[in-house]
């Protein structure tokens, strides 16, 4: 038998993320919610003498599909020469559908039942022997994330078989899945623990809502606790005390105003560096990603981290359902949203677990729109948080604002309505401190990977565009715009072209102009509304086509337009 | 008695006697372990015609108040 793709594949949130980890040894991210792997990732792994490509493909019910995760699911499986069909062993029964699918198909199929060590306080006995039997294809128990079970499986992937089940209708499936779970399941009482307590204290209305504020004005907290701290005793001390001696020297070495010191070095601020306005390679260039983004990115990512593999999203999404329907979403959409704040590129690619195009859409331009990353975030907060505390408010109130009008305007004027919420909640799990870190660490990896280039490059181009002059004539040409409708000054045109690179640089870019608070407060604004960075761009485009895009582009532009008219009339 | 799931009182149990919808739905619902003859017990329902979470077999699923009506259930005896 061949086996030279093997696919991974099971109904949502059964723990296929996990397995992959484990039998590939790359990282990937893994989370208490169904939807979190949406796009298919492939590892190695070596299978005896041979090297085999391992596919993690997206959850899915059925093999008819429902949503884009699922179709991908469905596209994947003419590619595989055996599947691992992983169950969830405290979900036999659903869970076998998918498997009576998957083994009427012409591929051979090997069932690795997981989450095996949660069955025990379930209650639930599986005759694992039998199972086999009925099925006719190898079952292992396994455990993905203490690793249990997964040499087993490995040793038996070549025991797959291909029973080609002759099945004809879904009655004669839910019929021959109900004598299986008779023969080979059986369930003993067990007692409520202190977790499922708290499952039902926050999946009802009122203590539902309550628990919600409660987690998110901690999550809030925490997030600004850290970073602050973070910033405050470690990365600033850092950079005054370490770096800035040794950049202050090379900057005597290259001598102030020549062509080499503007690039690195940037202007001497009253004849010192500057990390805030200074705006060279080796000075801001580094101090926006690493000292005043990544610490937030961090408290960020450790929060989301935790409220992810705790299982807390999903009943998050149920209690914002009746509000997103509002906005045409329903209440799943809160997920690629949330997703965003860390940084919408993910928030992008996530927006694939809504069912509907429209849904889709909706949510792609509310989130380009009118959620903010969490490195114009920090920048923001940084930058405008030195005028006051409830500037920032304004800033993120006024976003808030467009995202709620946005989305009901779009509710009303797209075709169609806002499909209804169908989804499983997972129990609260405990996370595992080493499987929150590792997830921390991969996406503050990939932070610095995308950003620290793509900052130098901003930092650069600005540079350059400065000493040919470019930033002088296109300053010219937009300052009607600039000076009349937003009452800032001609000069932050360069902001706005960086921002199609990085928002972080462009919300920093305005740190050098001078400006006072109201034309502060109306450039963050419009840096976070008018255009997503190029990241995000190129992934919407390929999310949902270039038509969709230009329609968001031009919703961009004109929200840009008018919230900067009208924060320029209302603000003092 | 035989009512639909959002009439259902929070903390009640029944058995799923019809499940009133287009094939679409069928197979939506029935993916998730929403079956006749399953027995289901309602979680809570939230307010303004808000989602209904109901738990299966061991699993709690949120369905929306417009699906969750055409879900007939015989509570009691």
């Amino acid at each position: 038998m061949r086996l030279n793709n093997i696919l991974l594949m099971g109904n949502p949130n059964v723990g296929k993320s996990a397995i992959f980890s484990r039998l590939t040894g790359v990282k990937v991210i893994i989370s208490n919610y169904p939807g979190t792997t949406v796009e298919f990732t492939q590892g190695k792994m070596k299978l005896g003498e041979e090297t085999a490509m391992i596919i993690d493909v997206p959850g899915t019910y059925t093999l008819e599909p429902t949503s884009k995760a699922e179709e991908v699911a469905v596209e994947m499986l003419k590619q595989g020469d055996v599947v691992i069909n992983i169950v969830d062993a405290t979900n036999l029964e659903r869970n076998l559908y998918l498997t009576l699918q998957l083994l009427e198909k012409d591929v051979p199929v090997i069932v690795a039942l997981n989450m095996w060590d949660d069955t025990k306080h379930c209650g639930i006995n599986i005759d694992v022997k039998r199972l086999e039997e009925y099925l006719g294809v190898p079952v292992v128990p396994t455990c993905g994330l203490t690793g249990e079970g997964i040499k087993e499986l490995i040793t038996r992937l070549p025991e797959a078989k291909t029973p080609k089940l002759q099945i004809s209708s879904d009655t004669q499936r839910w019929e021959m899945i109900g004598k299986i779970i008779e023969a080979v399941q059986r369930l003993t009482h067990r007692h409520h623990t202190l977790l499922e307590r708290l499952e039902d204290i926050s999946i009802k209305p009122l203590t539902g809502l309550l628990t919600a504020l409660a987690v998110l004005y901690s999550s809030f907290w925490a997030i600004r606790f850290i970073g602050e701290n973070l910033i405050g005793y470690v990365i600033e001390p850092l950079f005054e005390r370490i770096w800035l001696p040794l950049v202050m020297k090379l900057s005597v070495v290259l001598g102030e105003g020549s062509f080499l010191h503007n690039i690195l070095i940037g202007n001497l601020i009253e004849g010192k560096i500057d990390f805030g306005q200074s705006f060279g390679l080796l000075t801001t260039g580094l101090f926006v990603p690493i000292g005043m983004v990544l610490p937030y990115i961090f408290s960020f990512y450790l929060v989301l981290g935790l409220l992810e593999d705790f299982g807390y999203l999903p009943r998050l999404a149920v209690l914002v359902d009746n509000f997103m329907h509002h906005l045409g979403l329903h209440g799943y959409a809160i997920i690629p949203l949330m997703l965003g704040l860390g940084c919408n590129v993910p928030g992008a690619l996530a927006t694939r677990i809504l069912e509907e195009r429209r849904e889709k859409f909706i949510a792609a331009t509310l989130m380009a729109i009118a959620v903010p990353c969490m490195a114009q975030i920090a920048m923001i907060v940084g930058l405008v948080g030195q005028r006051g505390g409830r500037y920032v408010i304004i800033v993120f109130s006024t976003l808030f604002i467009i995202l709620v009008i946005k989305g009901l305007i779009l509710n009303k004027v797209l075709k169609g309505v806002s499909p209804e919420i169908l989804i499983e909640i997972p129990p609260y799990r405990i996370p595992q401190i080493t499987a929150v870190i590792k997830k921390l660490w991969m996406r503050l990896f990939s932070f610095l990977r995308e950003a620290i280039p793509f900052v130098l490059l901003g930092v650069f181009f600005v540079n350059m565009l400065h000493t040919l002059k470019i930033i002088d004539f296109l300053a010219i040409i937009f300052a009607p715009v600039l000076t009349s409708l937003w009452g800032l000054p001609k000069e932050a045109i360069s902001a706005l072209i960086v921002g199609f690179l990085r928002k972080d640089v462009a919300v920093g870019m305005l740190g050098p102009l001078n400006l006072t608070t109201k034309q502060l407060v109306i450039g963050s604004t419009i840096l976070a509304v008018y255009f997503p960075c190029i990241a995000t761009f190129v992934v919407l485009i390929r999310e949902l086509g270039i038509k969709d895009m230009l329609k968001i582009t031009f919703i961009m532009i004109t929200v840009a337009l008018l919230i900067g008219v009208i924060l320029n009339f209302i603000l003092h | 008695m035989i009512i639909d799931l959002t009439q259902m009182q929070p903390g009640e149990s029944g058995v799923i006697m019809e499940i009133c919808g287009g094939y679409g739905l069928m197979r939506r619902v029935q993916s998730m372990g929403i079956r006749t003859g399953k027995k289901i017990t309602k979680v809570s329902s939230h307010f303004w015609r808000g989602p209904q979470t109901v738990e299966i077999d061991n699993l709690q699923i949120a369905i929306s108040f417009g699906m969750a009506r055409r879900i007939l259930v015989r509570v009691g005896k």
